[in-house]
């Protein structure tokens, strides 16, 4: 008798959950089927959020931020063109002087009109000691900034500074909201108001950023009227969620790509990147800094091989941090994988094979450490590679995986595999990389390349502005690099997007553009996401 | 009963003193860097004076036992500092992370009692039985199962296989806006898993403590007078039966931070423990301190609570003041 209120309670329990589940079950999915959901929304699903949406502290730094505009932009072919300046800068002779011409009637989503006053601000925040931006070396070319009327603005440079206007791509902040608050933590921080395409209407972190289209945006309201970008760590959970319709967009690895391949809902897309995976060879290893090793290892490395396997063909073999498909390589400077001629090499510079087969030149064994950053399975699978690869022409590559924190006091003496690339402008890259001045500087310059040659081409090549000594400059910096390399460059590895087919641009189809190692949030097919139009 | 609560929050002080300087001294010895986990990958790049200066704007430059003592200092006026990883104020954070964490802790607490209690009671009735043996052997086996891989597991079945509940975050993925319908969805999950993860230390304790009670001489007499047997087990056996668990509830809340931590990272719920692992693995010192502090302080509060209800319950054992 007495069970009886106990089961009754069983009982009401139980029916609650399974009304709680059903009630689940019953609650649609709010982005629909792949193929299926509402044309005016995307969901794309990236791999890592920003640490910050302020222009001040880094965000929008390299242009195509959602929120904000640069004064200028870079288009799908990484062609400069005007954004919030009416036309590219015009360059005093000395190349010391770029004057902007700033577009009228262009307001902040506040409704805050836009002026010649929040460049200033912006620029002079980011230059400021005291605003925690950790990307300010790349406008150490910049003395001063200043306004000369409500629409102009005239920078002033230290030196000159070839590349200087891609620079200027960076976001603008308001300096009415942003001015008046700390610029490390203030809300503007986390709750930024720009003149981009779209507003944003909500950051959980860790989980997602939702934007709503600009009704007042100076290049037209964008269609696609709901954009959300889910933060989603994991590979294989962003890919089944794109199969499962939450997500209609995501950055997915080859592999995982490769099992949509025959859904005809959605399309996969490649961007070209300058995002190269090389290993460091630091000139004070005994071993790892001889030319003889080191140009060994440039041709003993097979390369194709690490583009087939590892990358699944999303990728090209690198031999330096321009891309082979880029104009600014230099032809013929491509190395044939030679395990002969890299024996050759060693043999003639008296590097000996020794018992075990590891070579010994003056009681020195050919080997050294080979350091990547764990848990990236990406930089792991090229030690791996390029560690057999060194085997089989007799120079023993020890790989240890650590944190960056481990890592950095080795890597002056020690291999690292590091990653980069910013497209844009040669200088980017290879100044940072290979200028003697800037060995152990940071993250600099890792391997203390120094050759005078290359130090003098790299200065060349910024401080002219004239394409056709330019080009040479680089041409010399990428021979010299044939000669004495510093690092070996394994591969290009190329960015992997499948995106739901029911969008359009006036281009006809998505494109993207070449992408730089980091993946920002403008990265990816939904870089113009302002231009899409939902197809019929 | 007030003057044991306020002795223990007097002993409460040099306890959060310890913890906060312990938290400096261990964040410091770690080989974590607040500066590389400022800048992120653009301090792959950074000049060398660039790190520097931002070393020295974050006052990573300091030592640590410094920094401390200026911490304790602006914490003792009720400011409690920037977040560096957050880029924002501690107090934001917290505020913003907080609700959402102690909504999911709480339903899962409940979840734990409620059906630890239950399941307890009736496997006491008949102890055993079918229902004994099938939902005891379960509790050992949700005793030694990691509260991350049950949510996993959850994940796995619930909204992959099934596609019955969502896999993880607050709202739906489309959504801007928070709704109530949709949290609650988005909560089953977590909050299960998390309560399951609780409750075999409340089952296995109410089926000893009533199954004991149910054997003692007092409740014989209850039955031998004729007592209606719901009478005998609500009010002999289960109140009796209950006093062990009641020191268990306020015991169980460091597991049940520690737990949260774990699920809330598997399902992305935006609580506040995301925030204390990345403010950990950033050597981030206003916000982990601050989170220690909040953590240490729910534990006191737990076990004086569960004291101060044991005095309640059972009046023989009374206040220790």
């Amino acid at each position: 008798m007495a069970a009886r209120p106990v089961r009754r309670a069983t009982a009401a329990i139980l029916t609650g959950v399974t009304a709680l589940t059903a009630a689940a079950c019953a609650n649609p999915d709010g982005a629909g089927n792949g193929a299926g959901g509402p044309r005016d929304s995307a969901v794309v699903g990236i791999a890592a959020e920003p640490d910050t949406l302020s222009p001040l502290l880094g965000y929008g730094k390299d242009g195509n931020s959602k929120i904000f505009d640069g004064l200028l932009a870079l288009d799908a072919g990484m062609r400069l063109r005007p954004a919030l300046a009416t036309a590219l800068p015009t360059v005093s002779a000395d190349g010391l002087t770029y004057t902007y011409t700033l577009r009228k009637g262009v307001t902040f989503s506040d409704g805050t009109p836009f002026t010649a006053r929040d460049v200033v601000f912006t620029y002079r925040a980011v230059l400021d000691p005291k605003t925690n931006n950790p990307s300010r070396s790349e406008l150490d070319a910049l003395k001063d900034v200043r306004a000369t009327g409500d629409d102009t603005v005239v920078f002033t440079l230290k030196y000159p500074y070839a590349p200087f206007a891609r620079r200027t791509v960076l976001a603008i902040a308001p300096e009415h909201i942003a001015g008046k608050q700390d610029v490390n933590s203030g809300p503007f921080t986390t709750r930024p108001i720009g003149t981009g395409p779209y507003i944003l209407t909500g950051w959980t972190r860790g989980e997602k950023l939702t934007f709503r289209a600009n009704p007042h945006y100076w290049g037209g309201a964008p269609a696609v009227e709901k954009f959300t970008m889910a933060v989603v760590k994991d590979d294989d959970v962003r890919a089944t969620r794109l199969r499962a319709g939450d997500l209609d967009a995501a950055i997915l690895p080859p592999n995982l790509a490769a099992g949509f391949r025959a859904d005809k809902t959605r399309k996969a897309h490649t961007a070209t990147t300058f995002d190269y995976r090389t290993v460091t060879l630091p000139s004070r290893n005994r071993v790892a800094g001889d030319v003889a090793v080191r140009r060994a290892l440039d041709l003993a490395v097979d390369r194709q091989t690490m583009v087939d396997k590892i990358l699944e063909g999303a990728g090209k073999p690198a031999y330096g941090p321009v891309p082979t498909d880029s104009p600014w390589f230099a032809k013929g400077t491509e190395r044939r994988h030679d395990l002969a001629g890299a024996r050759k090499i060693l043999d003639e510079a008296g590097w000996k094979p020794g018992p075990d087969g590891v070579r010994v030149k003056n009681g020195v064994r050919a080997a050294f450490p080979l350091w990547y950053l764990s848990g990236d399975k990406l930089r792991q699978d090229h030690a791996l590679a390029y560690a057999s690869d060194a085997k089989k022409a007799g120079i023993e590559i020890a790989t240890q995986a650590g944190t960056w924190e481990v890592i950095e006091p080795r890597m002056k003496t020690d291999a690292v595999l590091a990653g980069g690339g910013a497209p844009g402008d040669p200088d980017f890259d290879q100044y940072l990389l290979l200028k003697s001045e800037l060995a152990g500087d940071g993250f600099n310059n890792m391997a203390s390349y120094a050759s005078p040659a290359v130090d003098r081409a790299l200065e060349d090549g910024r401080r002219t502005s004239d394409p056709a000594r330019r080009r040479a400059a680089y041409d010399t910096v990428q021979r010299e690099l044939v000669k004495n390399p510093g690092y070996t460059f394994l591969t290009h590895v190329a960015h992997v997007y499948v995106v739901a087919d029911r969008w359009t641009t006036a281009a006809g189809r998505l494109t993207t553009q070449v992408e730089p190692h980091e993946h920002g949030l403008g990265s990816g097919p939904w870089w113009n996401v302002e231009d899409w139009t939902p197809k019929q | 009963m007030a003057r044991m609560a306020a002795r223990r929050a007097l002993a409460a002080v040099p306890v959060l003193l310890g913890v906060t300087l312990a938290v400096f001294a261990v964040a410091a010895a770690s080989p974590f860097d607040p500066v590389k986990a400022y800048a992120g990958t653009a301090g792959l790049t950074a000049s060398q004076e660039n790190l520097d200066q931002l070393r020295a704007n974050l006052g990573a430059d300091r030592p640590w036992y410094t920094r401390w003592w200026e911490w304790l200092g602006h914490a003792l006026r009720g400011d409690l500092g920037d977040s560096g990883v957050m880029r924002q104020p501690v107090a934001d954070v917290v505020a913003e992370r907080i609700g959402w964490s102690a909504l999911l802790a709480g339903t899962a607490f409940l979840v734990a009692i409620l059906l630890g209690t239950l399941l307890g009671v009736l496997a006491a009735r008949r102890r055993g039985g079918l229902l004994d043996r099938a939902v005891s052997s379960l509790a050992y086996t949700l005793e030694a199962a990691p509260a991350f891989w049950l949510g996993l597991l959850a994940v796995w079945f619930f909204a992959l296989e099934l596609g019955a509940l969502p896999p993880g975050g607050l709202t739906d993925t489309a959504g801007d806006t928070v709704t109530a319908g949709q949290v609650a969805t988005h909560l089953v999950l977590p909050a299960l898993v998390l309560g399951l993860s609780q409750l075999p230390w409340f089952f296995l304790y109410v089926r000893q403590g009533v199954g004991d009670a149910l054997d003692e001489d007092p409740v014989r007499g209850a039955r031998a007078r004729g007592l209606a047997e719901r009478t005998v087990l609500t009010g002999h056996a289960l109140r009796s039966g209950m006093l062990p668990m009641l020191t268990l509830v306020g015991s169980r809340i460091p597991e049940l931070i520690t737990g949260a931590l774990l699920v809330e990272t598997v399902f992305s719920w935006p609580g506040i423990a995301a925030a204390t692992v990345q403010a950990a693995v950033s050597a981030d010192f206003p916000l982990l301190a601050a989170l220690t502090v909040l953590a240490t302080a729910a534990v006191l509060l737990g076990n004086l609570l569960s004291d101060l209800l044991y005095g309640l319950a059972d009046p023989r054992v009374g206040f220790d003041g």
